[in-house]
């Protein structure tokens, strides 16, 4: 590993799109940058293993992904510092960073912070969606990329999104077998075709709808789901649904995989008191922030998915003009290597038909505040039914709730359960998402041994506060 | 239940997966090389002991906690597979000492 600094000009944390801009930028400009990302090769989830695939025929994955190789090239060659497999657990307002690599915990600062993180996949709580066989879409397009592995057997992909129609397109390419599409309705279709003249003129328009109608001539697509249920002892054995106006349908599977868009990952934002505030388009928390990506922490930036979800291009477009953010504030001399305004403008084309995209593919609610038995905590394994008890005996939020019944406290620190949560209390409550809030998020973000943390060299202020006497 | 694309198999390591000896691909994640194998549940949830398996891949969900060379917790899907090394899958909380 890079041997690290204890102080950089800039850290950056994520190698996705946005990251690698931000940290490319950074570095060509002179200041020192280290870039931490969680994953063992760069490219985020986007590009994921652009440096590394197994797949070498750009007929599988589309032309699209191998733009990620030379963002990843320029990156590695930039200067910066690049430490990837390490999971930063904390950001402090001074812009103190923890991060563990292979099992040894440090500190270090950054003048300037650019948070990249990326989104997650919007938690898709049905009945089963705990069972092995089940699994995001995401989660079997990273399988495709990292190991060139396919499902076997019966597949059925479920919910709605951009992104379903691309996985659908990338596994029909590899060869694999897709026995079914079941799009879930979506709550908002009119109104996003108001947003249609905007998509009309969006660089997405003619290669989603390409990409759309190449699965519809190969797989069997049922529209409008309103019920969707996995089934399954110890392994998924089939999925049932109903359409909004038939009866309910069973197929035999051996796969399914689930996935109704993208949202922010807000975790380690949240946990530095970055604000968010709820998207009523996006249906999630986004972090507050000015055009640069600037956040309500002075020095602390937020560019990507993570700062609102607009896709790869954005976030390329928003790594930069954090990056140049950055170089400006510490460089203020420096020549700029790209013109802020030409990457707005460029940010501005990719942000065309994306309110089209929010609205049309809106997953419905059913699909979003479950019904009462559903599985909404996966890890503590909290039903629906049972949070809404609690707002019956006087919760307000997600806070006192978890109180009750540990809800959002396992390991995955609420990442699977945070909206639905949010949005259940909302709905009980009769008030907005905004008022509900969301879970406090505290540091480590992500969970680390009590071992790296007592191993950490310790200042004298510390070992006074905790000394006797 | 997945299968490799063809040519996709550069090199292979040698590995246990609960006891039992497997050759897995070089490269591959914990959970990626859990699912090559066959495995189909990685854990038993802390809870209700109900079987489970990767779920997101990308270190969000947790899902494929398992136990690699005698830690327990590892998530799976962010650590990469060496040669002799030993993969348990996981049974409920992690413990003391492991």
């Amino acid at each position: 590993m890079t041997e690290l600094r204890n102080t950089y000009d800039v850290a950056v944390v994520g190698a996705g799109p946005a990251g690698l801009a931000a940290a490319t930028v950074c570095a060509r400009s002179g200041l020192s940058t280290v870039l931490f990302d969680e994953q063992p090769a760069p490219g985020g989830q986007i590009y994921r293993a652009v440096t590394s695939t197994p797949l070498k025929r750009d007929t599988i994955l589309g032309t699209d992904y191998w733009a990620g190789a030379e963002l990843t090239q320029n990156f590695l060659t930039s200067g910066a510092d690049y430490v990837p497999g390490a999971t930063v657990w904390n950001l402090t307002r001074e812009r103190e960073i923890g991060v563990s690599v292979a099992g040894s915990a440090r500190i270090l600062t950054a003048e300037r912070v650019i948070l990249a993180t990326g989104a997650l996949e919007r938690p898709f709580p049905i009945s089963g969606w705990t069972l092995p066989g089940v699994m995001t879409a995401g989660a079997g397009q990273i399988l495709l990329k990292s190991s060139g592995l396919v499902p076997d057997g019966r597949t059925v992909i479920a919910g709605c999104g951009p992104l379903l129609w691309l996985i659908a397109w990338q596994y029909l390419n590899a060869g694999a077998r897709i026995d079914a599409i079941l799009e879930t309705a979506g709550t908002d279709r009119a109104a996003g075709w108001r947003h249609a003249p905007a998509l009309a003129i969006s660089p997405y328009l003619l290669k989603g709808l390409r990409r759309m109608l190449a699965v519809r001539r190969r797989v069997r697509v049922v529209a409008n789901i309103v019920e969707l249920r996995a089934e399954g002892r110890d392994c998924v054995e089939a999925v049932a649904y109903r359409t909004a106006r038939g009866t309910e349908q069973r197929l035999l599977v051996d796969n399914l995989f689930l996935h109704q868009g993208v949202v922010p990952n807000v975790n380690l934002a949240m946990a530095s008191r970055i604000e968010h505030r709820w998207d009523d388009m996006q249906l999630c928390f986004s972090p507050v922030l000015d055009a640069d990506g600037g956040s309500t922490i002075a020095g602390i930036a937020i560019a990507g998915d993570g700062a609102g979800i607009a896709g790869a291009e954005a976030a390329q477009a928003r790594g930069e003009l954090a990056g140049l953010a950055a170089v400006r504030a510490l460089r203020p001399n420096a020549p700029p290597l790209a013109e802020t305004d030409a990457v707005r403008t460029r940010l501005a084309r990719f942000a065309r038909g994306r309110a089209f995209l929010d609205a049309y593919y809106k997953p419905a609610v059913q699909f979003r505040r479950p019904a009462r038995d559903t599985l909404v905590c996966r890890c503590e394994e909290v039903t629906a039914g049972q949070i809404l008890d609690t707002v019956a005996l006087g919760c307000t939020g997600p806070n006192q709730m978890k109180a009750f019944l540990r809800c959002g406290m396992g390991p995955c620190q609420g990442r699977e359960c945070g909206l639905t949560v949010t949005e259940l209390i909302a709905q009980a409550r009769g008030v907005s998402p905004q008022e509900v809030g969301y879970y406090r998020l505290r540091p480590p973000v992500k969970p680390i041994t009590l071992g790296e943390l007592a191993s950490l060299p310790k200042n004298e202020a510390a070992l006074r506060s905790v000394a006797r006497g | 239940m997945f299968r490799r694309l063809p040519d996709t198999n550069a090199g292979t390591v040698d590995v246990t997966i609960d006891g039992r000896s497997a050759r897995v691909r070089a490269g591959d994640t914990v959970a990626a090389a859990l699912i090559s194998a066959g495995v189909l549940a990685s854990r038993v949830a802390d809870v209700s002991r109900a079987p489970r398996a990767p779920y997101c891949m990308m270190g969000v969900c947790f899902e494929c906690l398992v136990t690699v060379d005698g830690v327990s917790n590892r998530q799976g899907c962010l650590v990469a597979v060496k040669p002799g090394m030993r993969i348990d899958t996981q049974h409920g909380k992690r413990e003391v000492e492991r």
